[in-house]
């Protein structure tokens, strides 16, 4: 056994280790073990890694290799430690975009070492090395893309610069060039090998990660967020191919197809097809939709009387939205409803797959304020009980319980699978305006016999709520 | 000037309800006014003076009360008690227009505002506010009481050491508010309990109450107001069988068959009751409209010669006086928070509001009775249906699932392309690409069963593995070539803070689900 073949038994425990891992995150109750055996995995693979190049490692070498271990898992640790839960989305994508700039680090590294090596015996040859060079190009290309994607997701993820989708001219005719430049340069990369070339490819695949993104709307972003994850995943797999590492190759392709999986849920939840997201731009077919501003009057209600209609509700669902994780409002509506619980209220969440700006954010959320997760139902789980439910509070959530996708052929929603919070006996809107959402369409819920209008801030609202409910106690 | 809102005691013989409860004179305080409340008013009910003071309400006298802005009541005014009441007040209270053409006159001789409780326009809007619901809703069950109360045996069935005893059988006739609760207290009993109705929708109403519906298959049209109405002479013909068959095999039978604004219909004939077994007992809960059935007498209890205990009382809701204030009056805060749209004590009457139009009688002096006649729209069977593939649904509109031929065309084609790149590549690539391959079905599968609670979690997992990419920088990280070992550096600290990073947060998140 030579330190080389152990390393290679080593990676194939690490390999099964993650797919335990992903598996064991299928539940709740096997969540935790699943993450202590992605942690295994890993810390199996890099020690087998560290001490294959122990073998021909240099001194200063070695002292890099800790020192940037050392403070990578510094700031990985420290901004895990802070993160804002409802910050999670972004989070999420700046970590996406590490690893597409750590691919794209890797292949030029893999371009620079053969470089090096051409001449002599070790080096590679014919076939081989235009395997090599196309390896490195893909490679390349594919982090470059998740790179700029994921920093232009995070930045509009975390409001730095505006989520409305960037409308340049012809912008579908762009990124086909783009990828068809790519082609045309891979094919020349692998018979007339340069450095100028590999600059060139980079650039062409930032900037396609740029527009791509930037031409996508806040309301898509989880779909993108996902569509990242998934290219992060595939970047890994290239530079795998690259190096020839299995463990690289599987891994990646697991990310991958996780990734690629929850894009096709997303796009499912919003049926839209995955192309037109990415094509970007929602609402885009039908413009003219938007523009019927009224529809009806809308009843306002108070505080304190959606307190009273609570106290007097037999059961109650919650279902929440992008706006409540904007108004921070998680923490007040667990409290509500504890107080209601309290009562003898049975109160239960309403998640629709694109609620929030992340798959499963929401779920999040609301774990974080203490909401015992066996209340907290999707939509298919949920979507017959509302016929039978005294109150639904919609709190930032708009085109996720827009009565129009299901009863309009017309409107640009029609078709997604809606909260079907409008058969209920009342409905509670918390809303900061009569302002449309994402897709800019209007909503006829807010104009319903039986819905009310709660404008304000989300969480001033829910507080006055819970001081109504116990003022009323005592 | 915050206006004032009196509470009257009932002048009625035999009324013992009252329209604010401690309550609801609480309820209405918070809404700005000040309340006053005739001394006694709540007697009958159970709510003594000081239980009212202690909500915050003034007691006064019989004048004071009457010469308040707002004058709350439960029963029509007499006609001397209008003459109590001063200029531009507001009476509230069931009036009864279109029973009582007289006292509308009368009350139009005063320069006051009269709204009817009674005249709540049925949408679901205005529930919170309808008298008739809750009233029915208290005399359903009291009739329930009082027919267990003539009626010499058990409600439900029991099988005991001294023999078996068979259930009840209740028929109600007429599954609306009344009915309803008659059902459902008949059940609670423990009765077998039918219902009858000649709106079919209310079918499903019944069943959800334990209670099974006796349909009476004639057409009929759809209710446009959620009132009953008048029926065919096909239907009346077909209804007569079935009463004649249930009469002769139910032991109580509660009619609540009721049409606004015409006597109440013949259910029962003489005959009918004379089928009946002795020791069974009707209740009439139309009697004060002239009755469902042949021989009740309004406000009195009736042995037929065949031994049928008919009850014709008409004070059911007076007779559970404490429950029937407290939903009285609750209907009247609700009422008061539409006319105070400011919370500030001052009634605003807004004549745009259908509900607050079809209540009001007299406006200022002035009669307006009877209102526009309000649709409500929740008859969906009068909505005209389109025509089959005329025009897409909204449903329709959802994805058509890729057809067979063109899934396995497409699956066919993966494969070949498949085939063909790995049987032209050298053998080490072959390898990568069956590990790629069944890497990405395995994950496929795995992610699949993951719960849409755990997508977040899970994304943050796959960020900290697919910081793995280390792997490739770390074996080249120190092999002489500076700018290699700059890059590579730069590489393993990313990747590291994805590894570490990832795991945390996803630890952290999970740390936070909980099961209750």
């Amino acid at each position: 056994m030579t330190v080389t073949t152990a390393a290679q038994a080593a990676y194939i425990v690490s390999a099964l280790l993650f797919i335990l891992s992903l598996a064991g995150l299928s539940k709740h109750e096997t969540a935790r073990s699943g993450v202590v055996m992605g942690i295994s995995g890993m810390a199996v693979a890099l020690a087998a890694t560290i001490a294959l190049a122990s073998q021909s490692i240099s001194g200063t070498g070695a002292a890099l290799l800790a020192a940037a271990m050392l403070i990578g898992a510094l700031i990985g640790l420290w901004r895990a430690r802070i993160v804002e839960m409802t910050a999670m989305p972004e989070l999420i994508a700046l970590l996406h975009s590490f690893v597409g700039l750590a691919a794209v680090l890797v292949g030029w590294n893999g371009y620079l070492e053969v470089a090096d090596h051409s001449g002599e015996d070790g080096g590679l040859t014919g076939t081989l090395l235009g395997i090599h060079h196309a390896e490195v190009f893909i490679g390349v290309f594919i982090g470059g893309v998740t790179f700029t994607g994921s920093i232009v997701a995070f930045l509009k993820l975390s409001a730095r610069i505006k989520s409305s989708p960037l409308m340049l001219p012809g912008r579908n005719a762009l990124n086909l060039g783009a990828l068809l430049a790519f082609a045309v340069l891979t094919v020349v990369f692998v018979m007339e090998p340069h450095i100028g070339l590999l600059v060139a490819v980079t650039a062409l695949a930032l900037a396609l990660g740029w527009h791509l993104v930037a031409s996508i709307g806040g309301g898509d972003m989880p779909v993108v967020v996902s569509m990242l994850n998934s290219y992060s995943g595939w970047a890994a797999a290239a530079s795998g191919f690259l190096l020839d590492n299995d463990l690289l190759i599987v891994t990646g392709a697991l990310v991958g197809s996780s990734g690629a999986y929850l894009s096709y849920i997303m796009c499912q939840a919003m049926n839209r097809s995955f192309l037109s997201v990415i094509a970007g731009g929602f609402g885009v077919e039908a413009p003219a939709a938007a523009s019927d501003a009224e529809q009806g009057e809308h009843r306002e209600v108070t505080a304190e009387e959606t307190a009273e209609l609570l106290r007097e509700a037999s059961s109650v669902i919650i279902t929440p939205g992008y706006g409540m994780a904007v108004a921070q409002a998680q923490q007040r509506v667990a409290d509500l409803t504890r107080a209601l619980r309290e009562q003898g209220v049975d109160v239960r969440f309403g998640i629709h797959p694109v609620a929030g700006r992340l798959p499963g954010h929401m779920n999040v959320l609301l774990a974080e304020a203490n909401v015992p997760y066996d209340i907290v139902l999707e939509m298919d789980e949920i979507n017959d009980d509302f016929a039978a439910t005294s109150v639904v509070l919609v709190i930032g959530a708009n085109d996720t319980v827009n009565p129009a996708a299901l009863e309009d052929a017309n409107s640009p929603i029609a078709g997604m699978p809606v909260l079907r919070v409008w058969e209920a006996e009342n409905v509670i809107v918390f809303k900061r305006s009569m302002a449309t959402g994402y897709a800019g369409v209007q909503n006829p819920l807010f104009f319903r016999e039986n819905s009310r209008m709660l404008f304000g801030d989300a969480r001033a609202r829910v507080d006055d709520i819970v001081n109504a409910l116990s003022a009323a106690r005592v | 000037m915050v206006q004032r809102l009196g509470v009257v005691a009932e002048s009625a013989t035999g009324e013992t309800r009252v329209a604010a409860t401690p309550d609801t004179v609480r309820r209405l305080i918070s809404l700005g006014y000040d309340v006053l409340v005739e001394s006694g008013a709540g007697q009958r009910s159970d709510f003594a003076d000081e239980l009212y003071a202690q909500a915050g309400a003034k007691i006064g006298s019989r004048e004071d009360a009457w010469r308040s802005d707002v004058v709350l009541k439960v029963d029509p005014p007499a006609p001397e008690e209008v003459g109590l009441l001063r200029d531009d007040a507001t009476l509230i209270g069931l009036i009864g227009p279109a029973l009582r053409p007289e006292l509308v006159e009368t009350l139009t001789q005063r320069s006051i505002t009269v709204l009817a409780m009674d005249a709540v326009p049925r949408i679901s809007r205005a529930q919170s506010l309808d008298v008739l619901s809750s009233m029915a809703n208290i005399a359903g069950y009291r009739a329930v009481i009082e027919a267990a109360h003539r009626f010499g045996r058990f409600f439900t069935g029991q099988v005991t050491a001294a023999g078996k005893v068979p259930p009840a059988k209740v028929l109600v006739a007429g599954a609306g508010v009344a009915g309803l609760a008659a059902i459902g207290a008949a059940k609670g009993l423990g009765a077998v309990v039918r219902a009858t109705d000649p709106r079919p929708e209310v079918a499903d109403q019944v069943r959800s109450l334990g209670g099974d519906f006796l349909a009476v298959e004639v057409e009929q049209e759809a209710s446009a107001d959620g009132y009953a109405k008048a029926t065919s002479e096909d239907y009346d013909r077909r209804a007569a069988e079935i009463y004649a068959e249930q009469a002769a095999e139910v032991d109580i039978v509660i009619t609540t068959a009721l049409i606004p604004g015409r006597p109440a219909p013949r259910l029962l004939t003489a005959e009918h009751v004379a089928s009946m077994r002795p020791g069974s007992v009707i209740v009439d809960m139309a009697a004060a409209q002239g009755g469902n059935v042949a021989g009740s007498v309004a406000g009195e209890v009736v042995v037929t010669d065949n031994g049928v205990t008919i009850i014709g009382y008409t004070d059911l809701p007076g007779r559970l006086p404490a429950q029937a204030s407290q939903l009285y009056g609750t209907n009247i805060v609700n009422l008061m928070k539409l006319l105070t749209p400011g919370k500030d004590g001052q009634v605003v009457l807004d004549f745009d509001d259908v509900v607050q139009r079809s209540m009001t009688v007299v406006r200022a002096g002035e009669k307006t009775w009877p209102p526009p006649p309000v649709q409500v729209s929740a008859a969906p069977a009068a909505q005209p249906k389109p025509a089959e593939g005329a025009t897409p649904t909204a449903e329709s509109k959802r994805k058509q699932p890729m057809p067979q031929s063109r899934k396995l065309a497409l699956g066919g084609l993966v494969a070949l392309g498949l085939f063909l790149l790995t049987a032209v590549s050298p053998s080490q690539l072959a390898g990568n690409f069956t590990v790629f391959v069944l890497a990405i079905v395995i994950g496929y599968y795995v992610i699949g069963s993951v719960h849409h609670a755990l997508h977040t979690p899970l994304m943050s997992v796959t960020n900290a593995i697919s910081g793995i990419i280390v792997v490739g920088a770390l074996l080249q990280i120190g092999h002489g070539n500076t700018v290699v070992t700059v890059l590579s550096f730069a590489a393993v600290l990313l990747a590291s803070i994805n590894i570490f990073g990832g795991f945390a947060v996803t630890r952290r998140m999970l740390g936070m689900f909980s099961k209750d």
